[in-house]
């Protein structure tokens, strides 16, 4: 047994090095602030490739545009189940907030292979055009997860598998919405393997990196 | 005038609430000031920089982290260590408590993980523990120390025996005894007859047993 005014010891220390200090914004706010910079990147793709072709294919193909709807609110939840998962006392049952919209994306995705028709202004892509896709979404990914992960470092997260789980899936899912506004393939089998491989891929990674970073800064006592 | 004086009763109340609760006029605040509430106060308090309010949060917090503890498991010898170390958490993570949410579900959430922190190391120690026994049980002890020290001297005292015996017997007890040589291999060896060779070695035997037997 310790020393019973060890800890009225310890609370008077640390009293003594209080500071006032900048409350944490609400997830919400945080998650807002996230997808401003997925907006950066996405008014930049508009700005070199237009709106017409996506909502040409969109038009033609509707399942093309619920699959590009469900990544879009992927993205929203799972970043959103990031930042809430990274504040003490918050619900672990956020990390099923993005199962829905992941469900459409996906099930839109799989949905569109089954179409007899090729949407309008695309072609199937080849092997190495769905490479491409792959590249596209890890490099996008990228430095979307990097940002996210700085941004929860600031909090706490006691579940940081968990919550990097989410920030690969909201990277992923916003990579492949971004994907959407220059992807000239139709929904085929080899390219939507591509985009699992590619989603599976950032996941898996951000759960080995990103875990371990959030973990060593929720793991610290001081 | 009649509407002058209540407004400015009223109005530090309003902005006072802890005022309020004090005052007997307004029952339903106080009633309303559970503990959970006044330690959300006082942590709001504390994120403001009143170092008053923090100590009376941080004291108020040891018994709630030593519950949560208690609930995970973890033995009485190292609550206090991990009251500490949440202790040390609440300080550095103190930001990110919203006062408009739970103060204990907040608390209980950073007390929990270092309980299981706690845990992990005290599982880790016990496995080390285990090792150790069984490195101590593998570990000869003090009167196998000493056995291995005497046969260590028997071995010395023998090897001497056999360098102070004539040449003959000397070489019949290095060929057939310790190099564990044939009859054959050693006559061949030393060029002497398998008969000379077993003569050397009984007399060396029965020289080697009266000098170590006649000195025990």
């Amino acid at each position: 047994m310790a020393d019973p005014h060890a800890h009225d010891r310890l609370i008077a220390s640390l009293g003594a090095e209080l500071a006032p200090v900048r409350r944490l914004r609400p997830p919400w706010l945080r998650t807002l602030g996230w997808l401003v910079v997925v907006a950066v990147f996405a008014v930049a793709l508009f700005a070199r490739y237009g709106t017409a072709p996506m909502l040409a294919r969109w038009a033609g193909a509707p399942d093309l545009g619920w699959a590009g709807l469900g990544a879009v609110l992927t993205a929203v939840a799972a970043a959103w189940a990031a930042f809430a998962l990274a504040v003490p006392g918050r619900r672990t049952a956020w990390a099923w907030l993005p199962l829905a919209p992941a469900l459409l994306w996906i099930g839109a995705s799989g949905l569109g292979c089954l179409r007899g028709w090729v949407a309008p202004a695309t072609h199937v892509a080849s092997a190495p055009e769905a490479g491409d896709c792959l590249f596209f979404i890890i490099a996008f990914s990228v430095p979307l997860s990097v940002l996210l992960i700085a941004l929860l470092r600031r909090a706490c997260p006691l579940r940081p598998v968990l919550t990097a789980v989410m920030v690969g899936l909201a990277s992923a899912a916003a990579s492949a919405s971004l994907l959407e506004i220059c992807h000239a393939f139709d929904a085929a089998a080899t390219d939507l393997a591509m985009h699992a491989l590619a989603v599976g891929m950032v996941v898996a990674a951000n759960a080995a990196l990103g875990g371990r970073l959030l973990s060593r800064e929720s793991g610290r006592a001081t | 005038m009649q509407d002058l004086t209540a407004t400015a009763f009223m109005v530090p109340d309003a902005c006072f609430p802890l005022r309020a609760s004090i005052d007997p006029a307004v029952p339903a605040d106080r009633a309303n000031e559970t503990p959970e509430r006044r330690r959300a106060a006082w942590m709001a308090a504390a994120q403001a920089g009143d170092r008053r309010a923090y100590e009376r949060v941080l004291a108020d917090s040891v018994g709630l982290i030593r519950a949560v503890a208690r609930r995970q498991g973890v033995g009485h010898d190292q609550l206090d260590d991990v009251v500490q170390e949440t202790l040390l958490t609440i300080h550095r993570v103190r930001h990110t408590y919203d006062p408009a949410r739970s103060y204990d579900a907040w608390l209980a959430a950073l007390a929990g993980r270092r309980a299981i922190d706690g845990l992990r190391r005290s599982g880790r120690q016990a496995h080390r523990e285990v090792s150790d026994e069984v490195a101590v049980a593998l570990h000869p002890d003090e009167q196998d120390a000493s056995a291995e020290s005497e046969r260590a001297q028997q071995a010395r005292r023998l090897r001497a025996a056999i360098d102070e015996l004539p040449p003959g017997q000397r070489e019949a007890v290095e060929q057939l005894g310790l190099k564990e040589l044939t009859l054959e291999e050693a006559a061949s060896r030393t060029g002497r007859s398998t008969g000379a060779l077993k003569v050397n070695l009984h007399r060396a035997l029965k020289a080697l047993r009266g000098r170590i037997h006649g000195e025990d």
